[in-house]
């Protein structure tokens, strides 16, 4: 169906007796406005969890750009010549950018919110902390466990973005997931507005006929009907986004422990997606009456 | 072929607001009207009987641009409905008023919303001082301005069609039809609606009724020149002049 904006702009301008001409139809207006609330309501959700699951992806993904953990927990006397073999090892290895042992204060740094500031960490039988570094493509982890395992036996790589990996493609997957619940949204909402709109130009076929009959063009009796059901499917979408931000809210938040669930937030410039639903959902319905009506008007003729 | 104005026979009228050139109409497989030629010339009136069935009202309807032709050639006002959209179809229209048996009306709309409807349909002034003195004039010329808020299930049969004659005059056309007018109304309403058209065809108006009621076309042709068509095993021909 072609658009044409100016035949669209003069459908959605106020004239109080094209409006009148079309008798209030109480059920389908009320289907209308449900709908379009309900669906409203759904897509705050679905674009919540879009947008959380866009800011998950994205913060473990910078996560696992930072680096991997080396732990050297060699018997007293090898430490230090096992901590100098694994770094001729990481320095040599494709893919590692860099490789840093932790000083005596960074592992008390990462000590101190469990055992205070006053720990006496010389005389504790701590592992050495070695920080690696990836290149974007990140190294080769089996054939360095390989190498490690040769020249400094204690050794053990810990590779956190084997595990962070997967769960980054879920949270991506999530994200999408949440797109397409909305598009799938948008199309229901579309569907049902069809429906409505059809049930109501049917219900109306002597006032087309009236109509008709007195000289109206089919753009003038499709105007009633596309501006009635677009305002309703605003009016509605509204409603349904107002209650979803509220319900949004009432989650609770999340505190200082990170979570998936209680991070299901609006933020930022997310709520320009937000608060286009009601104006997308009217736009929505307004396509899908006008479809509705140019086709009913072609059966009618 | 039947030409008919008030000036008697002529050869094809250009001037002729409603023009029929061969015309057939089907539906259904069935053939309810054939080879129909005819030219209507401004100002002249003219009644249309026929048996019920015979496709008055389908003939009425080809008149109006309501239905198409299957064959042959429908012109009103020298353009051919057949290369016509429905928009243009629809502007034509304002230049006919119709006035059907069973008038219809936007049932929700006191009866004065649905006269001035023409106009709001054509996007002209329905609410200044002046479109109002006008729709009063209108309801005063027939017979309603006591009945202007009413909505149409109220009106008696009469009431309706004198609304519904004054909703096909309001954007002062220049064809008349009526299909049946006085079909659901007593004698005295009859004469009162045939008054009411017998003035618009002496303001210049072109007047075309499909009845069944001789003694309506008796009392017209005693005030005006008419010509009676008649349709008969699906044909227009010429009724007899004793009428």
């Amino acid at each position: 169906m072609s658009l044409d904006l100016r035949a669209a702009a003069k459908m959605l301008q106020f004239d109080e007796k094209a409006d009148r001409v079309v008798p209030p139809t109480g059920f389908t207006a009320r289907l209308t406005v449900f709908s379009s609330f309900a669906m409203a309501f759904l897509a705050v959700f679905a674009l919540a969890l879009s947008l959380a699951a866009g800011r998950v992806a994205e913060r473990w993904g910078d996560e696992l750009a930072q680096s991997s953990t080396l732990r050297i927990s060699a018997p007293a006397g090898e430490g230090v010549t096992q901590t100098e073999a694994a770094l001729r090892v990481l320095r040599t290895t494709p893919g590692i950018v860099d490789a840093r042992a932790l000083t005596i204060d960074e592992q008390r740094a990462l000590l101190t919110p469990w055992f205070g500031a006053d720990i006496p960490i010389e005389d504790l039988p701590l592992p050495q902390l070695i920080d690696i570094t990836e290149t974007d493509e990140g190294y080769d982890a089996a054939g360095l466990r390989l190498r490690l395992a040769a020249e400094a036996p204690a050794a053990v790589l810990d590779d956190h973005a084997r595990w962070r990996r997967p769960l980054i493609e879920a949270a991506s997957r999530l994200r999408i997931l949440g797109w397409a619940s909305i598009l799938l949204i948008a199309t229901a909402s579309a569907a049902m507005v069809t429906l409505a709109a059809n049930a109501a130009l049917a219900a109306n076929a002597q006032v087309i006929a009236v109509l008709r009959l007195v000289g109206a063009k089919d753009t003038y009796i499709a105007r009633a009907f596309v501006r009635r059901f677009a305002l309703r499917s605003l009016t509605g979408a509204a409603f349904g986004t107002l209650v979803g931000i509220v319900a949004l809210v009432l989650i609770p938040s999340r505190g200082d422990s990170a979570g998936f669930l209680t991070d299901l937030s609006i933020q930022g410039w997310g709520w320009v997606w937000v608060i286009l639903i009601p104006p997308l959902s009217g736009l929505v319905a307004f396509i899908a009456t006008r479809f509705a009506a140019r086709r009913v008007l072609e059966e009618l003729a | 072929m039947l030409r008919h104005n008030n000036a008697g026979n002529r050869g094809r009228d250009k001037t002729a607001v409603i023009e029929l050139e061969n015309v057939a109409y089907s539906y259904g497989g069935g053939e309810l009207l054939t080879d129909m030629t005819l030219s209507v010339a401004p100002g002249s009136f003219h009644f249309l009987t026929g048996p019920s069935g015979s496709g008055k009202t389908t003939f009425l309807k080809l008149c109006y641009g309501a239905l198409q032709a299957t064959a042959g050639h429908v012109r009103l006002f020298e353009r051919d409905v057949r290369g016509l959209g429905r928009d243009d179809v629809a502007i034509l229209r304002r230049k006919i008023g119709v006035v059907h048996q069973d008038c219809q009306f936007l049932d929700h709309l006191p009866v004065t919303e649905n006269i001035a409807l023409p106009l709001s349909v054509s996007g002209q002034d329905t609410s200044g001082a002046g479109a109002e003195a006008n729709l009063k004039e209108l309801l005063a010329w027939v017979g309603l301005t006591a009945r202007g808020d009413a909505l149409p299930p109220e009106l008696s049969g009469g009431e309706r069609q004198r609304a519904a004659l004054a909703r096909a005059v309001i954007m002062s056309p220049d064809v008349i039809l009526a299909d049946e007018p006085t079909g659901n109304i007593d004698w005295e309403m009859s004469q009162r609606l045939l008054t009411l058209l017998v003035e618009l065809n002496r303001m210049g108006k072109t007047i075309l009724v499909a009845t069944h009621d001789l003694g309506l076309i008796r009392a017209a042709k005693a005030q005006v020149p008419t010509r009676v068509l008649r349709i008969s095993n699906r044909r227009l021909q010429m009724a007899g002049a004793d009428l």
